[in-house]
């Protein structure tokens, strides 16, 4: 099962749009579930592997979404001391590139500060980091547009030699962009997992000490997996500011980054199947929710389907159904508790 | 190959070494029994970098290691085998095996060396796919042990290899760790099992609340009236 889940759900996923009929409701929830379902894959990077919780996940989103806007909207900025930053527009994969590089430099810079603690400093790091991104956002309004919003972002274009060039402005195109993203950041993460790095990391949140005393530098490994899933992050929000085209200081809501915790946690932290469940069905629950309730009572029935799935399957979706099932989960699904440490 | 002296060592206001000094030769097993919180585990966490020492030294092959980092310890040829919880239980057996090459990059070397520990305990070849928190007590000890001679170590650190684990697999892991000795690898073991410790070893530390209060040969210490009284129940 556990092998043939991520394929048989890509077949499903690419075969959905000629299903629909290319609705454009049901694609717009499709597009904008996968980015998010992105957004939550990087943080089961974190939360599931190192089990760092990034409360902040957010900011690194919303970078990404801010720096590949402006990079292909080009800005004209004074800095003050007669000092002036011009740029001019480029393309938005230029955008999307230095998205990811941008949002990993701030994750290398947060997991500096907060590493070598740990924990709960970590947890508080993050949500310092987004609130303080957000309101840069808000203030800077020379160059973000604060509360105005950043309009008319380029949708992406893409060229082949030889072929020409598409410019992704249908959801349909939208859709299979963001599909394809979200395979190449799954493959990723999935071959990182089972890599030496990957043993380093799983290792350090089953047995930290155990870890340490195999050689394991535990402040340089979660630095990079936070590195790496903040640039994935970051790619995701590139991926939201060229689909939407407009982008404003709300992109760093705490409550996306709740979201995106939950599609985690529900799914199963620490498997590579887990955010992608919980985040199709925490993504798409709102829209099949809402053509049969008030909207008060869709986010009672969201909060209950979410108690109702912890209460019955505590460790997430993914592992919970895979034991039911008989099966052992995939090798770094968390199989049996660790027997009780003995107090030194 | 290791020498202690007056190792001072502690967490928070609790001093649980209070100067302590041994010496543990090449090739030789040494074993350090004592009571519970007499400073056992502390003393292995200390040479393995994991506890800093706040004064005396520790010399490791003439070098002098008190307070590095761990994992330089681990390179200069230390490997640790802590007690309590020994495995990553959510890893594989050939994971966590993998993990105690960690710092090796020399991958033919690490497979042969894998192979030979399989081949030393055909129960972890048999479960290589299985997570490791599966095992039995005994299979998990095995590991533990199979993961630090991973490491190709010179001298390695078991801390309580025999705690909670039955009877006659705690006959047979003393077995191992003498096998471990007679290939030329030096150990230094934490027992509270003094009575095993004591027969299989070539020296031994009677260790009481951060102090060594008597040393010799493992048979002279079993002959010893106050370690009969107290360690080895009259």
């Amino acid at each position: 099962m556990t092998r043939l889940l991520p394929l048989a759900l890509l077949a499903g996923l690419v075969a959905l749009p000629l299903a629909l009929g290319a609705n454009p409701y049901l694609l717009n929830a499709l597009i904008v579930t996968g980015i998010l379902t992105i957004g939550a894959m990087s943080l089961n990077l974190l939360l599931g592997f190192t089990g760092q919780l990034s409360l902040g996940h957010i900011a690194f989103f919303g970078i990404g979404a801010y720096v590949s806007a402006l990079t292909s909207l080009g800005f004209d900025v004074e800095l003050g001391f007669g000092l002036r930053a011009v740029h001019e527009p480029w393309p938005p994969v230029v955008g999307f590139l230095l998205a990811t590089v941008a949002a990993g430099a701030c994750g290398y810079l947060i997991g500096r500060l907060s590493f070598r603690v740990r924990g709960a400093y970590f947890v508080i790091v993050t949500i310092s980091f987004a609130e303080v991104v957000r309101l840069v956002a808000l203030n800077w309004v020379e160059l973000t547009q604060g509360p105005l919003a950043l309009t008319n972002i380029p949708a992406f274009t893409l060229g082949l030699p030889g072929l020409g060039f598409w410019t992704l402005k249908s959801k349909l195109q939208n859709y299979y962009l963001v599909l394809a993203v979200g395979t190449l950041c799954y493959l990723l993460i999935a071959r990182l997992v089972h890599s030496r790095f990957g043993r380093a990391m799983r290792g350090l949140k089953e047995n930290e000490s155990l870890a340490l005393s195999v050689g394991i530098n535990a402040t340089r490994t979660l630095t990079v997996a936070a590195v790496i899933s903040a640039a994935m992050a970051g790619a995701a929000g590139s991926l939201y500011a060229h689909y939407l085209r407009i982008i404003d200081p709300d992109v760093f809501l705490f409550a996306t980054t709740v979201t995106m915790v939950i599609m985690v946690v529900a799914g199963g932290k620490g498997t590579l199947m887990g955010p992608v469940v919980g985040g199709l069905i925490f993504g798409l629950l709102p829209v099949a929710l809402r053509p049969v309730m008030a909207p008060e009572a869709q986010w009672i029935v969201y909060g209950l389907v979410l108690i109702v799935i912890l209460f019955v399957l505590p460790r997430g979706i993914v592992p919970g159904m895979a034991a039911r099932l008989g099966r052992r989960p995939a090798r770094s699904a968390p199989v049996l508790e660790a027997s009780p440490a003995v107090p030194q | 190959m290791l020498e202690i002296r007056d190792l001072v060592c502690g967490y928070g206001h609790v001093t649980a070494l209070k100067g302590l000094t041994i010496t543990v030769g090449e090739g030789q097993l040494v074993a350090l029994v004592g009571a519970n919180g007499a400073g056992k585990s502390t003393t292995l966490r200390a040479i393995s970098g994991l506890v800093p020492p706040r004064s005396g030294e520790i010399r490791f092959a003439g070098r002098d290691i008190a307070g590095a980092e761990p994992r330089r310890i681990l390179e200069a040829g230390i490997a640790h085998c802590p007690e309590g919880r020994r495995v990553f239980p959510q890893m594989t057996v050939a994971e966590n095996l993998a993990m105690g090459a960690y710092l090796r990059r020399d991958k033919a070397g690490v497979a042969a060396d894998r192979e030979r520990i399989y081949a030393e305990f055909p129960r972890l070849a048999e479960r290589r796919d299985q997570a490791a928190g599966t095992l039995s007590g005994g299979e998990q000890q095995m590991l533990a042990i199979g993961r630090a001679l991973m490491g190709r170590p010179k001298l390695v650190l078991f801390d309580e290899p025999s705690l909670g684990l039955a009877p006659n697999i705690v006959e047979r892991m003393f077995s191992v760790i003498g096998a471990i000795r007679d290939a030329g690898t030096t150990v230094l073991l934490v027992e509270q099992n003094a009575f095993a410790a004591l027969e299989l070893c070539d020296y031994a530390y009677l260790l009481e609340t951060g102090r060594i209060v008597l040393e010799g040969k493992g048979e002279a210490l079993i002959a010893d009236p106050h370690v009969r009284d107290a360690y080895l129940g009259g």
